[in-house]
């Protein structure tokens, strides 16, 4: 009973916070443009405007513009941030051997990890349009979307198990290889095997999100298209690769670049299995270690601007793509 | 979807595969959930799937690992944690978003197109640029490990989408309507709350399922900003701590994450639909 009523006092508590937090951030405008109200009408229409987005506005140069400038700022200095450095961290992060195995791994993350997740991501849409039981199948791709990194982690990490040969195999994968008589893998251990252990988790939660929004691109391919190059004497083949991925290739585009991004970044899954060891190390984890553990400053900073470059481009074509709808709208 | 597309590839093989794909999508996740209710000494000696050599032995279960991991193990303080760093972490940057979304679509500022270029343009500037500073901020305003600091800072992460899509939501409903409310002599706060809010619905409810998932699964804003403390930690810090220092004790692991995820999965079970609508309008977000 002891722990029940402490647990009725964290809900009652969390819920004032809930309240608090929430209700605190509404009153906040409502006060405001009670106040702007008191303005002569003039002045009214000039302020009340910031009123609405004064507080994103703070929130955004607090939280995002600040902090991005200082960290550009900070990787030019020391580990304790004090002395001006130059270059040092930069050159650092180009030449340590072992960002050198995380700028491959992140490459490997990115190559395999759109390519997967794209690709498999378009055959299940396309596959799924075609069943009557569609939404089911679809349900069950997607479900991993709504699981944590570290969570699938978890999951995997039994996929994964590992047990010396002449023990009963607790994971899936070796007790399927040790059934047709091949030795027991310690996939997330093995050298070979662990960065695509890793990279598969990845796939496994991002196909999902590739196929829903390609199942929606081939959905709004019109019929008489179709159609026509059936008449034309197409086959499925020719219509799959000459008729529906030129159709959708923007669409291609879009979920690529997203999941590109989701590779430079990835973090959790590293960090909660192996934390980069025996090869397995990638940029963000990187970043962390040189933050939290080697208390690094100068080079987590350089490491966090490296990782930001690299998606420059990427934000670059987003941007993009945003203006052209505006222009369409 | 037209009955004709439907058959441009032979049906037998087709049906074959489908289940297969979905069946080995689902496996990893079903294998876990029966590993959680098997009794330590089963899920060390043998896999999850000897339960089914008797599958009607229903005393193979049991749901102690649950309620070790939820007493003993901390997960239920846990989940508590990860409630109340998700609610407000998704309702306060909702609120900020709407307000602005507003001011960029129906209002007449100077610098208003700029304004929004911008902050479209923080959606792809990761996490990892802001850590370090934030963190120094953040301990000298005494913010670490509070439940005020990590709101905001979700906060802070999700508002560039948010604003992205809410403007341009309340942007695509019609003018007439806001013009006849002002000519009716409704304040532009009126207007927001009465026709832009209750009509944005649809929007913001996929913003909600997405922010709230976000937030909820978050491992590395909270690592960063909770600092580990066992009274704040969310269930991923709990689940990733338990992975890396018990090591071992596998089925009180199977239980928790399964308690990681449940909240998730029903959200996601339940708002499916509103799910999908905002992955399609809201592809953006790296």
């Amino acid at each position: 009973m002891g722990t029940l009523s402490v647990y009725v006092g964290q809900v009652l508590s969390m819920l004032l916070a809930i309240l608090v937090g929430v209700g605190g951030v509404a009153a906040l405008y409502v006060i405001m443009d009670f106040l702007v109200g008191f303005l002569p009408d003039k002045a009214q229409k000039r302020v009340l405007p910031w009123v609405f987005i004064g507080p994103l506005l703070i929130i955004l140069a607090f939280y995002l513009v600040y902090p991005t400038l200082n960290t550009v700022y900070l990787s030019f200095l020391d580990a304790s941030s004090e002395h001006y450095v130059g270059l040092q961290n930069y050159i650092f992060a180009v030449t340590n051997p072992a960002m050198h195995i995380a700028f491959r791994n992140n490459l490997l993350w990115l190559v395999l990890l759109t390519s997967l997740s794209v690709g498999l991501g378009l055959v299940i849409a396309v596959l799924a349009n075609q069943v009557r039981y569609e939404t089911v199948v679809k349900s069950f791709i997607f479900m991993p979307l709504a699981i944590s990194f570290v969570g699938a982690s978890v999951i995997w990490r039994f996929v994964y198990a590992y047990k010396p040969v002449n023990v009963p195999q607790i994971g899936l994968l070796n007790a399927m290889l040790t059934s047709v008589g091949v030795e027991p893998i310690a996939w997330l251990v093995n050298k070979i095997t662990n960065n695509f252990a890793l990279i598969a988790i990845g796939v496994w939660l991002q196909t999902g999100f590739c196929m829903v929004i390609l199942s929606a691109a081939i959905k709004s391919i019109p019929t008489e298209i179709i159609e026509a190059a059936r008449v034309d004497g197409a086959n499925g083949w020719q219509i799959f690769w000459r008729i529906m991925i030129p159709m959708i290739s923007t669409t291609i585009a879009v979920v690529a670049t997203t999941v590109v991004i989701s590779a430079l970044k990835a973090f959790d899954i590293v960090f909660v299995l192996t934390n980069g060891n025996r090869g397995t190390e990638v940029i963000a984890n990187r970043m962390y270690k040189e933050m939290f553990s080697f208390l690094n400053f100068g080079r987590a900073s350089a490491i966090a601007v490296i990782l930001l470059l690299a998606i420059i481009p990427i934000m670059v074509i987003n941007i993009r793509r945003f203006q052209e709808q505006e222009a369409i709208r | 979807m037209n009955a004709r597309l439907k058959h441009i590839f032979s049906s037998t093989p087709l049906h074959i595969i489908v289940v297969l794909i979905a069946f080995v999508w689902t496996l990893p996740s079903v294998g876990l959930l029966i590993s959680s209710f098997r009794p330590e000494d089963a899920v060390r000696r043998t896999g999850w799937w000897t339960v089914f050599q008797h599958p009607f032995n229903f005393t193979q279960f049991q749901l102690d690992n649950y309620i070790q991991v939820l007493t003993a193990g901390g997960m239920g303080h846990a989940f508590l944690n990860s409630l109340t760093i998700s609610i407000p972490a998704t309702l306060i940057p909702i609120t900020v978003a709407a307000f602005a979304a507003y001011a960029f679509a129906w209002m007449e500022f100077p610098g208003r197109q700029v304004l929004f270029v911008i902050v479209v343009g923080l959606l792809v500037v990761p996490l990892q640029m802001t850590l370090i500073p934030l963190l120094r901020v953040y301990n000298r305003l005494g913010l670490s490990g509070s439940f005020l600091g990590i709101w905001l800072a979700h906060t802070g992460y999700g508002l560039p989408f948010a604003v992205y899509l809410l403007r341009n939501f309340i942007g695509s409903l019609p003018k007439d309507l806001f013009e006849s409310a002002h000519l009716d002599g409704a304040s532009h706060l009126t207007a927001f709350t009465r026709l832009a809010l209750p009509l944005s619905v649809p929007a913001i409810a996929s913003l909600a399922i997405f922010q709230f998932l976000w937030t909820w699964n978050d491992l590395l804003v909270a690592l960063i900003f909770l600092g580990g403390m066992e009274k704040v930690a969310p269930v991923t810090i709990k689940l990733a701590s338990m992975q890396q220092s018990l090591g071992q004790n596998w089925q009180l692991l199977t239980a928790a994450a399964f308690i990681s995820m449940v909240l998730p999965l029903v959200v996601f079970l339940s708002l499916q639909r509103y799910f999908v609508q905002g992955i399609l309008t809201g592809s953006v977000k790296g």
